[in-house]
């Protein structure tokens, strides 16, 4: 088996962590008498998974730097708050309601202010030399406290309609047929991904594994992408808002036609989005490239000419621009935005990038793994809820998840070990 | 005997350099100077300055005064880039890659290949990576594993590498052989007799005498960050050496050789003076 995994060069690691995925998701079926794994389980988790995820996947940037940053969820706090008063005060002055810009330039504004947080953070800690983990532990504080004072601990709502839809609500899908069209791009990204990088390798006549691998690789992605679409477009729409929809088209009312799925929620799109830009980021640039590096040796990164407080300033900068999106899904969710949104989002995004496998020491972590390992804290999270766990025992359950995921993984992994090796 | 490297210009000089670090004096006063296809070997106690100084001229540090000369002109290096456009590589003590990076990767850090988009192009650069490792060692095999993975040899091979591969002049190699085994300190001997034959001018730092013995054609030997003096291995004995690098005394019967900067030498010749005498065995 493991002589099969190193052929295909599967990542073990990834093989381990949807290995524990799967068995939690059957686990909590069983228990639940078969009300997991449903299509509208699996489209809630996936909604619910999205705002960490988002910022789990910058956050291990930050970690592979050999940095922490405790100060997310504050930063999701007062930018949500910043842009819940963007788009309700401020640009109605200037815009009708509901106008298409509105959404546009909030999540702009909110993305600019994360940047400058962020970078405020990453300055303190890179060009300062304070340690990351006082520095945004005073953060935590700063922002939760601004949140606060944006309106005096005034709830903002109701948000921009457009807004709302990148919480993905009933109307915050992009129905089946766009799913299937995104499935297809998928498909064919991966199928032109594996040859490209097959006959790459093969000009400069480097090794490559047997093509019945490429073959069976090509084939469970493509298959996973199909699976999750199908999933995804088997939940329908409650019928009283099928039955609006339609009135609204103007289409009668009929069985056939009340079945009308959900799709691809858009916070979904959004986190796939952010995790394709960023892996890209990780894999393919220079940015990338020095991230690692940093967090491998500091001073070799310095002695090869990497401006490491530069560079420092710019991962703290995305975070801050990741936790903006955030904020947006988060808040857009809620159709409001509250100054204790976020709370406790730092350590949901920790765990989850802790245990999809980033290293604490640095130099090591994927940015799909962070995402499953958000994934698996919201699936025990959102498992244990059905089952009526009460929530004090849900933290205890997760706060020992999180600490067997690392000890299981520096058990078996030695530090840096070759993940295909 | 006519010495070929004394009839051309010097490589590098470093001119009295000064640096303290609060009020340790770590180099004083020191000035060296290397040839193109020489292999100089700096000498000293734990402590003596040698890594300092060395790491002024690869940039990672700043003398607080004192003067580089590089091919006759005066250079400003003032970090490791300036160091690099002076075609000066370093290899440092503690092996200046990073662990989680592969072979190609730390080969090519800060100096990445891109293609037409700006983005990595990674098979171009671990092309060149086997390329170059192999001609340095025709055994490296794991390209695709972090560095951490490699033994102390391989690494030291990807570091060479990685000096080679930019078309270094000047290599500055501070305890190559430290932390490696018998047959893989052969081979870093070998590299850098190869190296030396293919005209570069090697600093090498090292704490073994018989390795400087054998791979260099001239010591500078340090004490206190103070320049003992300058002589040409064939010269000295390893007792002479013994001799300078303890009691920081130049060999009696060498007085007259002592470099420029040598403490104990009040009245050492200037340059060229000296470089004549050496010429002259006595
Ligand atoms: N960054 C620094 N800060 C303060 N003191 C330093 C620094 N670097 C070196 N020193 C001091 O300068 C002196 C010379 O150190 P250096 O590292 O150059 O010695 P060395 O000759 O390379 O010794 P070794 O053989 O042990 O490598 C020592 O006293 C050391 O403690
Ligand atoms: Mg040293």
């Amino acid at each position: 088996m493991s002589r099969l995994l190193s052929k295909m060069e599967v990542d073990r690691r990834l093989v381990g962590l949807a290995v524990v995925l799967l068995i939690i998701w059957v686990g909590f079926d069983i228990a639940s008498g078969g009300r997991f794994i449903t299509p509208r389980n699996i489209f809630n988790l996936s909604v619910q998974t999205a705002s960490v995820a988002v910022m789990a996947c910058g956050m291990v940037l930050i970690i592979v730097t050999r940095h922490i940053d405790l100060s997310v969820g504050a930063i999701l706090g007062v930018l949500a708050m910043l842009m819940g008063v963007v788009q309700t005060d401020l640009l109605p002055q200037f815009l009708d309601y509901n106008h298409p810009m509105t959404w546009i330039l909030t999540l702009l504004a909110g993305i600019v202010i994360g940047a400058v947080i962020g970078g405020i953070q990453g300055a303190a800690v890179g060009y300062l030399g304070v340690p990351a983990f006082i520095v945004t532990l005073g953060g935590l504080l700063v922002w939760r406290g601004a949140a606060w004072w944006v309106t005096q601990g005034r709830t903002v709502a109701p948000l921009d309609h457009n807004f709302i839809l990148l919480g993905g609500g009933i109307e915050g899908t992009i129905g089946a047929t766009w799913s299937w069209i995104v499935a297809l791009i998928a498909i064919v990204a991966i199928i032109y991904a594996a040859i490209m990088d097959r006959r790459r390798r093969l000009s400069f006549e480097f090794p490559v594994k047997p093509v019945w691998a490429e073959y069976t690789n090509t084939i469970i992605k493509a298959g996973l992408v199909l699976i999750a679409i199908a999933t995804l477009n088997a939940y329908h729409l409650p019928t009283r808002a099928a039955e609006r929809l339609l009135e609204n088209k103007g289409i009668p009312v009929t069985p056939e036609n009340l079945e009308i799925s959900h799709g691809i929620p858009i916070p979904l799109l959004i986190v796939a989005l952010v995790a394709i830009v960023l892996t890209i980021v990780v894999k393919r640039t220079r940015f990338g490239r020095y991230v690692f590096a940093i967090g491998g040796n500091p001073q070799a990164a310095e002695l090869a000419g990497i401006n490491v407080k530069r560079m420092t300033v710019a991962v703290f900068a995305l975070m801050g621009v990741l936790c903006a999106i955030s904020a947006a899904i988060s808040s857009a969710r809620l159709q409001s935005a509250g100054n204790d949104l976020g709370t406790l989002d730092e350590l949901r995004v920790i765990a989850a990038v802790v245990i999809g496998g980033t290293s604490l020491a640095g130099g090591v972590g994927t940015i799909y793994g962070a995402l499953i390992g958000a994934l698996v804290m919201q699936s025990l999270q959102s498992g244990m809820a059905l089952l009526g766990v009460d929530t004090s025992l849900q933290s205890i359950v997760i706060g020992l998840v999180l600490v067997l995921a690392v000890f299981s993984d520096k058990y078996f992994h030695r530090r840096y070990s070759d993940p295909t090796a | 005997m006519t010495d070929p490297n004394m009839t051309k210009n010097p490589l590098v000089e470093m001119r009295d350099i000064h640096i303290s670090f609060g009020g340790v004096k770590a180099v004083d006063g020191v000035s060296i100077d290397l040839y193109p296809g020489e292999v100089v070997g700096v000498l000293g106690h734990n402590g003596a300055g040698k890594s300092t100084l060395i790491k002024i001229l690869s940039g990672a540090y700043q003398a607080d005064s004192g003067q580089i000369v590089v091919d006759g002109k005066d250079a400003n290096i003032e970090n490791a880039r300036d160091a690099r456009d002076n075609n000066i590589e370093t290899i440092y003590q503690n092996l200046a890659l990073a662990d989680n990076l592969d072979a190609a990767q730390n080969l090519f850090l800060g100096r990445e290949v891109t293609d037409k988009f700006g983005f990595l192009d990674d098979a171009a650069m671990e092309h060149k990576a086997r390329e170059v490792l192999h001609r340095l060692n025709p055994n490296f095999k794991k390209f695709t594993s972090p560095v951490s993975a490699l033994s102390g040899g391989q690494r030291q091979s990807v570091a060479i590498a990685r000096a080679l591969l930019f078309e270094a002049r000047v290599l500055i190699m501070d305890e190559p052989c430290a932390a490696l085994g018998v047959h893989e300190t052969k081979m870093v001997g070998e590299l850098i007799d190869q190296l030396k034959r293919d005209g570069l001018g090697i600093l090498l730092i090292s704490h073994d005498l018989h390795d400087v013995f054998d791979l260099s054609d001239r010591l500078h030997v340090m004490k206190n960050g103070k320049l003992v003096g300058s002589v040409r291995t064939e010269d000295v004995t390893h007792d002479d050496v013994l001799g300078m690098i303890i009691l920081g005394k130049m060999p009696e019967h060498l007085l007259h050789l002592a470099g420029p900067g040598a403490t104990n030498a009040p009245t050492a010749p200037e340059d060229a003076t000296n470089s004549e005498t050496s010429e002259t065995p006595s």
